[in-house]
Formats: C-alpha cells, structure tokens, sequence
C-alpha cells in the first residue's frame, strides 16, 4: 500500500519571542483527511504552533511544509484560518463580510457565501450587524468564513470558547462532516470533551513541545507519552 | 584587531588635540568675523562626518533589507546613534557662531536648516527602534532609513529654492577659502572621522555583546526544562 | 499575469468601496473630524488676525498647518477596523496582495483628507478675506498633490506604527521629519499662487516626491505588514 505524503509537516520548529521561546522543537507529521484536536495548558505553544501553520509568525528556525509547500503563499487558497478575534468587521453583517473575503479570494459570485452560511447554520439574510451576534453565531460567522473557499486545511484556534453548548455540539458536527470530505481540521481548544469520539488524533502541547499523541481523550493528560517526554 | 583599538585611540588623541591646536592657534584669523570664525572648524567637519555615517547607514538598511544580515542591522544602529551626536553639535555650534556674528540665533542657512531636518528624521529612527514592539524591529528601522535617506535630497532642493527666493544670510564662507584654512579644516575633519570611526566601533562591540548575551539567554530558556522549575 | 494584475484593481477598489461604505455608515469618525476641522480653524482665526493684505503671505503656512492636523487625525484611525478584531489576519492569510490593500487605504485616506480639506478651506477664505491673485485651479493641483504626499507616507507610517507601543504619537513622529521638505513646498506654492508669483518648482518637486514616496511604500509594504 502507497503511503500518502503527510498534510502538515513541521521539522524541529523553534519560535522564541525575546528570551521567550514559545515553541522549543516540534518535529510531527500529519496525514490529511482527520480531525485532530491539540490541547495543553496556556502557553504550551498551541496558538503559536496554529499560527506558524497560517504563516502568521515566521518560525525562528525549522522547516513547515503544507501540501509539500515550504512557501505559505503558494498554497494559502488551500488553508483557512480561524481565531478568537472574529476576524470579522463589526459594522457589516455576515452576509456582507463574506462578499467582501469572497473577492479577496477571487470566488466571482455571491453564491458560495450564502451557501457557506446556511452550512453552519446561519441565515445569509439577516441584516444584523456581526457585532450584535452572540458569541455563538460569531464564531459560527467566523467558520464560514474560514471556509468560503473551500480549504482542504483548516486550522481552528478556540472555535468553542464561550459558545454555549448547542451551538457548540452543532460546530462539532459540522467539522465532522468536514473531515469526512476529506478536509485536513486542527482544532485548538482547551475544551477537549467536546471532541472527545470524534476527533481522530489528540496532540498533547507542554512548553513549547508535542508531548504526546493519543487517538482517544483522557482528562489525566496522555495515557502514552512520547519516550522523550517520559517522566 | 583587539590591539588595534586602543592604537587607533591613542593615534585618534593625539591627532585630535593637534586638530584642536590648529583650530584655536594655527589657523589664521578671519578677517570679517575674527576668533569666533574658528567654530568652523567644528561645525563644518561634524556635518560632513554626520552625512558619511547617515549614509552608511542608509547603506546597511538596504544591505539588511535584501540580505536580512543581523550584522548589517547593528551598523545601521550604531550609524545612526553617531550620527545623531555629530549632528546634534552642528546644531548647537551653528547658533553659538551666528549669534556674536550676525546677531540672530538661527538662520536657515543650507546646512544648518538641512542638518535640523536631517536630525529629525534621524532622531525619529531611534525613537522606532526604540518604541517598536514588533519582533522584526530591524526590517522596520531598515524601512524608515530607506524612506529617510531618499528623502535627503528633497530636503536640499527644497531649502535651495526656498533660500533663493527668502535671501539668507549665508554662513560658512560662500566663495573660495583661504588654502592654508582648508588644510586646517581637512586636519579636523580626519581627526573627527577617526574619532566617530572609534566611537562606532565600541558601540558596535558593545551592541553585539548585548545580542550574544540576549542569544544565550533565548537559547537558554529554549534547552531549559520548565518542569525542573515547578 | 493581466489575471493578477485585473484582481490587485479589483482587490484594492472592493477594499476602497468597503471602507467608503463603512466610513459612511457610522459617520463616527467623519463627523468628529470634520468638527475637529472646524475648530482648526476658528482656534487658528483666534490666534492670527491679520489684514487682508498680510493674510496673503501667512495663509499658506496656516492652511497647511490646519491640514497637517487634519490629517494626522484621520489617518491614526487608518487601520483601526482591521486591527478591532485581527482582520489584519484575515488578510494576510488571504491570497490577496498587500500592496492593493496599501493603495485602498492610501485613496480612502485621500479621499478622506480631501473632505475635509474642502470644508476647511470656505472657512478660512471667509475668516481671512482670502483672495488669490494667482490662478485658483493651480491651488487645487497643489492641494492634490499635496495631499497625496501626507497620505501615503502617513498610511505606511500608520501601518508601522501597529507594530509599537504609543501608536498615536508614533504617526506623527516619523511622519512630519520625511514630510518636511513636502511641506515646505506645499506652503511655498500656495503662497506664491495666492501672491500671483510662480509656483512651478514646488509643484514639480512635489510631483516628483510624490512618485519617489508611493513607489518606495509599495516596494516596502508587505515587509512592514508581515512584522509580528
């Protein structure tokens, strides 16, 4: 059997703001096509790793190649990015961000936007401002528009901080649904559980390292360390 | 090269105190303006000293911009920081010699109104690199240097035409100068090069101490491990 | 290549609609501002009260001081909207090229400014009996290329400064020193066309600037929006 060429793959990645290294060394593979969730405490290096991958931060030394590209530019139609911030303008309403991004993407119609909408569960009528949404329909917001053009990665900073449970189990399943097309998910989040059954891999993150890889969630921390990362 | 520093310095003294002897004793004296014309002989050097080290670094800006050379990076800073100094001493040598002689504090001569604006812009470099909060403080200095330097030139056309339309008085000699005064000045520009040259190269071993020192402790913090410290 | 080069015009105009758009909507800013404008000018009024005859030699240098501060104003809240809520991020990881976002935001400013301007100008020919001897279209080409020169160097500057701690005054920091020459040649054009004199050098000193600035702040751009 053919084996694919990995996704997402990071050499020895080092990130250091000042004396700071956010990431200290984070060599791993990721194959395409699964959902993988990536936990740890506040300054593991999650949100820096995140970043790195969606050529927000230049990497202090390593290597990131995605979908063989060492060059983030030549595949950016291929990655979508979502944050904490919404990423979006207050001022208009979702409908119109996403016509917006949909020509900073080149999509020619407005169809695909309104599409995109409906698929998280949002109605691309509605003439409301996205800073009067709840969190919920802002971070659904912000998924569409991590999605409008079709990404087959998807890197997912927080999508459920304060999102109440519902829409929560809703965004759940939509990345599930996601990944069963065959679409790449990095999933950020300090909420594990609610990954737990459908996410396919979970990275452990401590200071600035992947610690562990485990396909199932357990509370304790990973039930396998890495040998390096053994205690 | 460890050696040659404290050479240089000492070469740098002495041909420095016999600038300043030529400037206050043996340099012959002016007739219009008489002793104080000797100020020239600060003034003037210090301007071209300060135009040599601005363009070095407008040099090591564009270097660092293709080349992204941290080397580059410290030149530039070290260049500027120098630069500024001598700048600063045109600008308090220029009213100190036009107040005995025409009166006034200022005036907006050629290059005392271009060296004000070019210790502006010089001035507002440091204050970037000193205020920037960004982790590629260097491509952005190297940015501003860019913009600054090409700048230089529209400083000078401007306050030409500007001179030429609101008439000033002119300090510094306009037309040809006395041969025996150029030498004097030729003495004291070589004397202030060698000691801007000295001064530099201090700050830049000084700057790249610091560097090797903030390295080690990045480098430190990235080997450490955080659970020994719990 | 004519593909790329048609999205970079597409990408810039929809910036630029979007912001007019936004712009006109919340009418925050514009209306602080133009209220800002107008007491530009009436503390100015109050500070020089020259005769008809003085005022000819004095309003360039005024008016433009005015502008200055005009535009200082306008362009601190340049990227603002991209900054509330990291849509900055949005765009850069975006195919789109960071030079047309520039050029929006460089004309949006423009436009911007050149409002103001507009509103200022009526109040200071009526406070300073204002009367050109000098043609007057040759004062709205210097307000033109003028303005543009404040513009984009403040936009670039104001895209810099994102990335330091004291933003406001950082703007004008490193915008007045490079924007010296601009300004001399601004104030000495008016003046001369309001005296009836020429003013040919300081409108082809600031054509030229104008070209050397917007050329050098395209190639720079992207270096100064990829600074974490």
């Amino acid at each position: 059997m053919t084996e694919q060429a990995p996704v997402v793959a990071v050499s020895n990645l080092i990130k250091q703001f000042g004396r700071f290294a956010a990431l200290r060394g984070v060599t791993a593979e990721f194959a395409g096509g699964k959902l993988y969730a990536v936990l740890g405490d506040n300054g593991a290096g999650k949100t820096t790793l995140l970043r790195t991958l969606a050529g927000l931060n230049q990497p202090s030394s390593g290597q990131v190649t995605i979908l063989g590209s060492r060059n983030f530019h030549d595949i950016c139609h291929q990655v979508g990015y979502m944050a904490h911030p919404s990423l979006l303008y207050d001022e208009m309403s979702g409908s119109e961000n996403l016509a917006y991004f949909s020509q900073l993407y080149g999509i020619p119609t407005r169809a695909r936007a309104a599409e995109v909408i409906r698929s998280v569960g949002l109605d691309p009528d509605l003439a409301r401002p996205v800073g009067q949404y709840s969190q919920g329909m802002r971070q659904r917001m912000s998924l569409a528009r991590a999605l409008l053009h079709d990404p087959r990665i998807l890197l997912l900073d927080e999508p459920f901080s304060n999102v109440d449970l519902r829409s929560a189990g809703d965004m759940v399943r939509l990345l599930a649904g996601l990944r069963d097309q065959g679409k790449t998910i990095f999933v950020v989040t300090h909420q594990a559980s609610l990954l737990d059954g459908t996410a396919d891999e979970f990275i452990w993150m401590e200071a600035g390292k992947i610690i562990g890889r485990t396909p199932e969630f357990n509370a304790n921390g990973p039930s396998v360390r890495l040998p390096e990362h053994r205690v | 090269m460890k050696r040659a520093f404290p050479i240089l310095g000492i070469l740098t003294a002495i041909l420095l105190s016999y600038a300043l002897y030529l400037a206050l004793v043996g340099a012959p004296t002016e007739q219009t303006m008489g002793d104080v014309q000797r100020i020239f002989y600060y003034h003037v050097p210090s301007a071209w000293t300060a135009f040599i080290l601005f363009f070095a670094n407008f040099g090591a800006s564009v270097y660092y911009l293709i080349k992204r050379c941290p080397k580059a990076d410290i030149v530039a800073l070290v260049s500027a920081e120098v630069g500024v100094v001598f700048c600063t001493v045109v600008l308090v040598t220029g009213p100190i010699w036009a107040r005995p002689v025409w009166g006034i504090w200022w005036t907006w001569d050629m290059r005392l109104t271009s060296t004000l604006v070019l210790w502006l812009i010089y001035v507002s470099y440091l204050f970037l690199r000193r205020f920037s909060s960004s982790g590629q403080t260097p491509l952005l200095a190297a940015a501003l240097a860019v913009l600054g330097a090409l700048c230089v030139p529209f400083v000078y056309f401007s306050i030409w035409f500007f001179r030429t339309q609101h008439p000033q008085p002119v300090m510094g000699g306009g037309g040809s100068i006395d041969p025996r005064m150029l030498h004097v000045l030729l003495i004291n520009w070589l004397a202030f090069s060698c000691f801007a040259f000295l001064v530099c190269w201090s700050r830049y071993r000084l700057e790249t101490l610091q560097r090797e020192v903030d390295e080690a402790h990045a480098f430190r913090s990235l080997t450490d491990d955080p659970r020994s410290n719990r | 290549m004519t593909q790329s080069r048609s999205t970079t015009r597409g990408i810039t105009l929809a910036t630029l609609w979007k912001d007019l758009r936004l712009e006109w909507r919340s009418k925050d800013a514009i209306n602080s501002m133009l209220f800002f404008s107008l007491l530009v000018v009436v503390v100015f009024s109050f500070s020089f009260d020259p005769s008809a005859e003085e005022s000819r030699q004095i309003a360039g240098g005024l008016i433009w001081v005015a502008f200055l501060f005009a535009a200082v104003v306008a362009l601190n809240q340049t990227w603002a909207r991209e900054l509330r809520n990291q849509v900055l991020d949005a765009y850069r990881v975006s195919p789109a090229p960071p030079n047309s976002l520039f050029l929006a935001k460089v004309f949006g400013n423009f436009i911007f400014v050149i409002v103001l301007e507009a509103l200022m100008t009526p109040l200071f020919i009526v406070f300073y009996r204002l009367r050109t001897i000098g043609p007057a279209w040759q004062l709205l080409l210097v307000a033109a290329v003028g303005t543009w020169a404040l513009v984009v160097n403040g936009t670039f500057f104001a895209a810099m400064s994102i990335r330091t701690r004291s933003r406001e005054i950082m703007l004008p920091l490193l915008l007045f020193p490079i924007s010296i020459p601009a300004i001399v040649a601004m104030v000495q054009a008016t003046t001369s066309i309001l005296n009836g004199e020429g003013a040919r050098f300081w409108i082809v000193l600031l054509v030229t600037y104008d070209l050397v600035f917007t050329t050098t702040c395209l190639l720079l751009f992207e270096t100064v929006l990829s600074a974490e």
